[in-house]
């Protein structure tokens, strides 16, 4: 359709159409490298799964390679940002909404970006020695590349709302990796967790971005950074607020939402190193900062955000100490350095935000190296439990002191980074002193929360790598390959490069973030390793020989005991398990008791037609109705068609119960009497669908009646109450047909409006090339409906699939029916006597079928083709394609059936959903909005000039779509009777 | 016309919610089935009867009036093919309940008829 005439808000869906803002780049050569960097992972990630033939080798270098390429353009855009310009990139996406999709990479975003690409690229080649070989890995990467772009996403997004849809990605992302190995129960029941924690908090991120935007107007991030006060000053600041600190603190892991990070550890190593210590966490802190300059600086911010990142460095670190799973201490150490750099943002200082900067970097770094170690401990020896573990120094030198560099930057031994990131947090907390009582608290936990670091580093460190060699090691352990040392050694130079020459290395870097997120308030820092004899020294000194002291005096009992001391009531895993049972059941079940007046299903459809009753009386009591009825326009052939329709009616609803053959026949000869008044009302379309959608349906419902149990009328006797309840239902359902009766003839009398059918007839030809106009509305104006109803539709199929695979039928309808295992036991009689049998009952129809269907599968065709133009299209199509072929099975049994066809139905679910979907991908490539068609005027031999549009492949793909989903219906319950046939003839042979 | 549609409507709706209050599952899927059918020519109906009108555009379009009117068709036809979903959707449900409770009561307890 080229020309979309309703005026609704989705009408400028993803025009590609580049915005004049996006000339804001400084320089012409940079416009597309930022969405080249966004497309890159996704893309790999598609081409990973579609090339996942090719073994481990082509995954992981896919993940590399484009990891590697991600760096490199990013380190390209350096100059430009050093040269104070922001490279913009702007989509128009949804206009009337004021949205765009708009990139812009900043120095903050940036430095992400590098972080990203850089470990991303180091995880991937750890990964492909750390696995499994019998893992093709391509699942992996292909997850990995996804996550990759979606972090990317967020941080490179120049829209709040986008920047939301991207967050609620990595949720999604980070889910399927950590359920990676799902067939692990705690790895799905993590995945599960950290799904419901952080994806819920991204849906109140979402609605404080609204919040944001009904604020300044604006939904553009530019906009919202330079709106600061008009922000603070709002009255919805405090909500605001809050929404979107509980999406960034349910990401970051801060207390009381940290439990899930412990549990996301089920995660494979590569995954828990670089999801959950280097990149996704860190989006909470990433949020943090990039409002800093909107948010921050109120009494709110400082007591939500300090308070909650203090709380959570010093629980973190308390809690790390007393863990036995090498990779739970790296957890609840990475939940206290979240902590810190969470306070650090909520200081409000500038000089806290340079230091949240610096701490990301550096945490980044050495925990992601350690995570990495701890999986080469892992995966040499087979454990990760810490007292299982001891002198592996002598087994692995070289990992050895990788881990023993990384985890002496985590305990911030000078000359590494971690030392220079602590040093300005001690600054920050000392000058975060205001002279009010107690104000020396934050500086007294932080020095403590440090000397905890020392203690679980210590503990990383000497209780696996020093010490005696332990005897309890499942396997002898030897250096791991290269390739898995490798990233963490990279890691653990940058650590100590950073640690001895910060101006040189991140000292740039760490200005343009800085400065990006700053701006004009940029302080002035030193990044030196000397700062005289100050108090951050003496603070550092002193929590390391508390640390050293704590360590000694726990060491021992360490190994013993598997309960944190003092915070171990305060379990978070168990908080979350008791809200869900509060919410997810014990309410629901405590309302349906005392709330609703039964949990009979019976009595509660009543109860929904009585309200359906009330409040349709209740609107028909204000509408004006048709007073006189018009008797003279009664068609009698009419009335005596609907005569036999009302007696089929009434017959099915009296036959219901012990008749359910008859009643379905009745059934099924209502809806031919509507079929027929459609036919005679002018709606030729409708009637063919009725038709075959009655044939289908009674179909699967005479498949159905095989299972349900026998009912003899007469057994049991009715009681009075029974009669009773019977009027009374009697009653309500004359009430409800008079009620709706009246109602539809008032709508039919009322005169029809102008309504927009006059376009869709004006345009159906001109702009749809179709004169079969509810098709063209079907496949073009409304394609996007349509497809949302084909997609409903093979939703359903799989669910009947599903449902029907774990079927399990009451005991007495498993045998053959009666009539079938007579006829099989008169066959194998008459088999001895005569050469025909009584199996071979149906072989005339059975014979007749089989020579029509060929007919019947081209009359399917020829509905299709016919269908822009004739009453017919995709609908009418399948199901016609769809009857053929069950026709098949009913006259020569599935066994014969499937020998002769190979029917796959699901592939022709995929296939349709694929047209469908792209063909209104092709509208957008050529850059008109989704599912736009268009027109084509072919000459072609013979045929003449031909009009095709190109709604007719999306027709093609509703067609696919109809005939795979109703296949499968049809099958999956045709199998079951096979299913327990073949069952029993298993058991039969066992016995 | 219009009269005989709207009681064969209420008819149909009459003995849909019948069967839609009954205690048994094969009864209240048949009445689903006897009300999506009145629901269907309900809402066709909205869009004004007419016998005779073309439904597919001529070669040459004419006078717009002629024809009958294209958007409740194409509701109803999106309302026919979902309406085949749900009532699959619900027979499979319906065996699933049948094999798990052993009965084919709606409640999945044989109580009260």
């Amino acid at each position: 359709m080229r020309r979309f005439a309703e005026p609704g808000a989705l009408a400028g869906w993803f025009t590609s159409a580049r915005h004049p803002a996006s000339d804001r780049a400084d320089d012409g050569r940079l416009t597309n490298v930022p969405s080249l960097i966004l497309c890159l992972p996704f893309l790999a990630s598609i081409l990973v799964y579609a090339l996942r033939s090719h073994g481990r080798n082509v995954a992981v270098g896919l993940l590399v390679g484009t990891a590697l390429v991600g760096l490199l353009l990013s380190l390209y855009l350096y100059p430009a940002l050093a040269a104070g310009s922001v490279p913009h990139q702007t989509f128009t996406w949804a206009p009337s909404l004021g949205l765009d999709f708009s990139l812009r990479v900043d120095g903050f975003s940036w430095l992400f970006m590098l972080l990203i690409c850089g470990i991303g690229m180091l995880v991937g080649i750890y990964a492909r020695y750390y696995m499994p070989a019998d893992d093709p890995l391509t699942r992996l990467c292909a997850l990995l590349l996804a996550f990759m772009g979606s972090m990317l996403g967020i941080v490179m997004s120049g829209n709040v709302i986008q920047l939301v849809f991207f967050w609620e990605l990595t949720s999604l992302t980070s889910f399927l990796l950590i359920g990676y190995w799902h067939h692990g129960a705690s790895a799905r029941d993590g995945a599960r967790m950290a799904l419901i924690v952080t994806a819920g908090g991204g849906l109140c991120l979402l609605a404080g971005m609204l919040l944001l935007g009904h604020i300044v107007g604006s939904y553009d991030l530019d906009t919202i950074l330079a709106a600061g006060a008009l922000i603070r000053a709002h009255p919805w600041y405090t909500p605001t607020l809050i929404l979107i600190l509980l999406g960034a603190l349910t990401k970051s892991a801060q207390f009381p939402f940290h439990f899930w990070l412990p549990q996301a550890m089920s995660a494979p190593t590569p995954v828990s190193a670089y999801l959950h210590s280097a990149t996704m966490v860190k989006a909470g802190v990433f949020l943090l900062l990039r409002f800093w300059p909107v948010l921050a600086g109120t009494d709110e911010w400082l007591w939500l955000v300090g308070g909650t990142g203090l709380v959570t460095l010093v629980m973190g670190a308390w809690t790390a100490i007393f863990q036995q799973d090498l990779k739970g201490l790296l957890a609840y150490s990475t939940i206290s350095n979240l902590g810190l750099i969470t306070m650090l943002a909520g200081l409000g200082s500038t000089l806290g935000v340079v230091a949240a900067i610096f701490h990301i970097v550096n945490h980044a770094t050495f925990k992601a190296s350690l995570f990495m170690a701890a999986g080469a401990v892992d995966h040499e020896t087979g454990t990760r439990d810490l007292r299982q573990l001891g002198g592996l120094r002598r087994f692995m030198p070289i990992t050895a002191t990788l881990a023993l560099v990384a985890g002496a930057a985590m305990a911030g031994v000078p000359l590494l980074n971690g030392f220079l990131s602590k040093e300005m947090f001690f600054a920050e907390a000392v000058a975060a002193r205001n002279g009010a009582a107690l104000d020396a608290i934050p500086a007294v936990l932080a020095v403590a929360a440090s000397a905890f670091a020392v203690t679980y580093s210590l503990r990383f460190v000497r209780d696996v790598f020093f010490g005696s060699v332990s005897t309890t090691m499942p396997r002898q352990p030897h250096e791991p390959p290269r390739s898995m040392r490798v990233p963490i050694g990279l890691l653990a130079l940058a650590c100590l490069l950073v640690g001895v020459l910060p101006n040189q290395v991140i000292g740039p870097a760490l200005h343009a973030a800085a400065s990006a997120v700053l701006g004009a308030q940029m302080p002035v820092y030193s990044l030196a390793i000397w700062h005289g004899w100050n108090a951050p020294l003496q603070m550092s000194i002193a929590a390391t020989i508390a640390g050293c002291v704590l360590y000694l005096a726990l060491h021992r009992r360490l190994r013993r005991t598997d309960n944190t001391p003092l915070l171990g009531v305060l379990s978070g895993k168990r908080m979350f398990e008791r809200t869900l049972t509060v919410f997810g059941a014990d309410l629901p079940n405590w309302l349906l008791v005392h709330c609703f007046p039964t949990r009979r299903l019976q009595t509660q459809l009543l109860l929904i037609v009585l309200c359906a009753l009330l409040a349709g009386g209740l609107a028909a009591n204000s509408a004006p109705f048709a007073r006189t009825p018009h008797w003279a326009s009664i068609d009698p052939a009419f009335a005596l068609l609907w005569l036999l329709g009302a007696a089929c009616a009434i017959g099915a609803a009296t036959l219901a119960k012990f008749h359910r053959l008859a009643a379905l026949v009745m059934a099924g000869g209502a809806g031919l009497v509507s079929c027929v008044s459609f036919v005679w009302l002018s709606a030729p379309d409708l009637a063919a669908t009725q038709l075959l959608v009655e044939v289908v349906t009674t179909i699967l419902i005479l498949l159905g009646l095989r299972w349900l149990p026998k009912r003899i009328e007469g057994i049991s006797p009715d009681g009075p109450l029974t009669r009773t309840k019977r009027y009374r239902d009697l009653l309500v359902a004359l009430v409800a047909g008079t009620g709706v009766a009246s109602l539809a003839y008032a709508a039919m009398m009322h005169p029809v409006a102008d309504s927009i059918s006059r376009y869709f007839l004006e345009h159906a030809f001109t702009d749809g090339g179709g004169h079969n106009v509810v098709n063209v509305i079907l496949v073009d104006f409304r394609g996007f409906d349509t497809m949302g109803e084909i997609s409903v539709l093979a939703i359903v199929a799989l669910t009947v699939f599903a449902l029907l695979r774990r079927f399990r039928p009451a005991a007495e309808s498993i045998d053959a029916p009666q009539r079938q295992r007579r006829r099989i036991t008169e066959a194998a009689a008459a088999e001895r006597q005569t050469d025909h049998s009584l199996i071979d009952y149906l072989v005339i129809p059975g014979l007749i079928i089989q020579l029509m269907s060929p007919v019947i599968l081209l009359f399917g065709i020829h509905l299709f083709l016919r269908g822009h133009d004739l009453p017919g299209g995709g609908f009418v199509a399948g199901l016609t394609v769809a009857v053929a072929l069950i026709l098949l099975y009913m006259a020569r049994g599935a066994r014969w059936v499937e020998a002769h066809l190979r029917v796959l139905p699901l592939r022709w679910i995929g296939v349709g959903l694929l047209l469908a979907v792209g063909t209104g991908l092709g509208s957008l490539v050529a850059g008109h909005p989704f599912l736009t068609s268009h027109l084509f005027l072919p000459e072609l031999p013979l045929l003449g000039q031909l009009p095709l549009a190109s709604a007719m492949l999306f027709d093609l793909g509703v067609f696919c779509l109809v005939v795979g989903a109703t296949t499968l219906m049809l099958i999956a319950l045709a199998h079951q009777s096979l299913r327990r046939t073949r069952a029993a003839a298993a058991a039969a042979e066992e016995t | 016309m219009e009269l005989v549609l709207a009681i064969a409507i209420g008819v149909l709706i009459t003995s849909g919610t019948w069967l839609l209050l009954r205690p048994r599952t094969f009864q209240v899927i048949i009445g689903l089935t006897l009300i999506s059918y009145a629901v269907n020519l309900f809402i066709f109906a909205i869009g004004g009867l007419r016998t005779g009108a073309d439904p597919v555009l001529h070669a040459v379009a004419g006078d717009l009036a002629q024809y009958a009117d294209p958007l409740p068709q194409a509701l109803v036809l999106t309302a026919i093919v979902i309406g085949f979903a749900t009532t699959a959707l619900f027979l499979v449900v319906l065996l699933a309940s049948r094999g798990l409770t052993g009965n084919d009561h709606v409640d999945g307890a044989d109580g009260t008829p």
